[in-house]
């Protein structure tokens, strides 16, 4: 009698560990992915504003194409590859961009243009946010890495197949959310 | 250094709450034994006020202070950069965006509120928002959000809330003796020892209860600074924003002396230099900044 509670009790215990620990797992792994959709949304947002500032920007500085079709060159790039491509193409445009805002202090005009101005916000917020988005997702993988390779939750994790996630890779320079100031 | 830096803070605070229940629970058992001439009694009555008070001060504390402070609420188009840095920073703390403020005040202040995540507001003087570039301001976002994530806002109204019932229980309490109210009749019983010790209690637990406030207080403003750091990965922002706030000698018109502590930086700087730092409800300045240079 003594025996059957306690091999009930064994039995309950382990049943409990492994549904928390599976549980745990599929938690992480939505983190992760919502971590990425954050990102996703934000790359969008950027490619789609891209556009506009390309032609405020035409108006007033007509031969500085060189700078332009950069930009809009590595734009497609942010809708389309893998998340390490987008992310790298998304460092590239971040550099452009910079010289786009640094050519407005050689043009009064454009640096006088409302249009131009709240472009130049919108853009700096994008690309925070997919700074701060970034940061967040690499947190959620690391994390999610760690319970999966700690025991016995790795136990767990091979048997339903959960697989590591990658970290994304930032240029060292990159770390510094950029010191923009107006 | 950093996340260190965040447990010891979290870590001192646990003990401060502690030796603050600790406190609440002696001012009771105190005054029962004083004029009940038992261990409980007292210890209910305290339990009792502490299970109304609390949950009605959390209700109402953060419309409250929104509304003390005189601020008002904004929408994206009124100051698309203030939005987009609470939005950048809420996303990097992952909590949903909190309303945004502002106060229409020439002092540069800001503070936040609301008891969770989901009720979250942070509000911005508008001489806070002339003066600082984007940079600084995120560094002041950011320890705003921080407070907010940290839970901070409901110790804080918590340790409030507390030092209310403390006051009012020992208050009760010195009246009681002064008018000799109670059954006075049967303290003979008592050992006199104990009974000094509980009138000592009742009388000095009120300044003990103000001290732990306030130490709370301080902490949190560094645990507050450290997170932000962790949210910018970017000391220099919120150093050169403290700087600024630091600089100017204005006061802020509409603060109360309860709602103090809320801001990042003590909202009466013509009072402040003649209070002593242990009565004050932010760490001086000086050495907030020394801790971010550290980072």
């Amino acid at each position: 009698m003594v025996l059957t509670i306690i091999v009930i009790a064994i039995i309950a215990i382990i049943a409990i560990f492994l549904m928390t620990s599976y549980n745990g797992l599929v938690k992480y792994r939505n983190w992760v992915q919502e971590a990425w959709s954050q990102i996703d949304v934000q790359l969008k947002r950027r490619h789609d504003l891209i556009p506009n500032l390309v032609n405020t920007v035409k108006g007033y500085a007509e031969h500085e194409r060189e700078t332009l079709e950069g930009v809009v060159e590595a734009r497609s790039q942010l809708v389309n590859g893998s998340p390490q491509e987008r992310i790298d193409a998304d460092n590239q445009i971040e550099g452009a961009l910079k010289s786009i805002f640094a050519l407005s202090e050689s043009y009064p005009d454009l640096k006088a243009n409302e249009n131009f101005l709240n472009l130049q916000e919108q853009l700096t917020t994008t690309e925070n946010k997919v700074a701060y988005s970034r940061q967040l997702y690499n947190k959620t993988v690391a994390d999610y890495n760690i319970k999966l390779q700690s025991f016995p939750t790795n136990i767990m994790a091979s048997m339903f197949n959960f697989k590591q996630e990658d970290l994304l890779s930032i240029p060292e320079e990159e770390r510094e959310v950029p010191d923009v100031s107006f | 250094m950093l996340y260190q830096q965040i447990r010891d803070n979290k870590r001192k605070t646990i003990l401060l709450v502690v030796l603050f229940s600790v406190l609440v629970l002696v001012v009771g058992w105190a005054i029962g034994y004083l004029f009940n001439n038992d261990w409980v009694s007292g210890i209910v009555i305290t339990l009792i006020v502490l299970a109304i008070y609390i949950p009605i001060t959390l209700k109402t504390a953060g419309s409250q202070v929104l509304n003390m402070s005189g601020s008002k609420e904004i929408q994206r188009e009124d100051h698309p950069q203030l939005f987009g840095v609470v939005e950048e920073l809420s996303l990097a703390a992952r909590i949903p965006m909190p309303k945004v403020y502002i106060v229409n005040d020439p002092a540069p202040n800001a503070f936040a509120t609301g008891i969770k995540p989901e009720k979250g507001a942070v509000a911005f003087t508008t001489g806070l928002l002339d003066r600082l570039n984007r940079e600084e301001l995120s560094g002041v976002a950011a320890h705003e959000i921080a407070h907010i994530r940290n839970y901070d806002i409901r110790l804080m109204t918590i340790s409030v809330a507390l030092v209310g019932v403390i006051v009012l229980v020992a208050n009760i309490g010195s009246r009681m003796m002064l008018f000799g109210g109670g059954r006075r009749g049967g303290n003979n019983k008592n050992n006199p020892i104990i009974m000094i010790l509980a009138i000592l209690l009742v009388i000095l637990a009120p300044l003990a209860a103000q001290f732990v406030k306030l130490a709370v207080s301080r902490n949190r403003e560094y645990l507050a600074d450290a997170s932000a750091v962790e949210l910018t990965r970017n000391p220099k922002g919120l150093i050169k924003a403290l700087r600024k706030i630091s600089q100017d000698p204005n006061d802020v018109k509409d603060a109360k002396e309860a709602t103090a502590s809320m801001y990042i930086s003590y909202p009466f700087k013509k009072k402040r230099k003649k209070k002593s730092a242990l009565w004050s409800t932010h760490p001086p300045m000086e050495s907030r900044i020394e801790q971010l240079q550290n980072m």
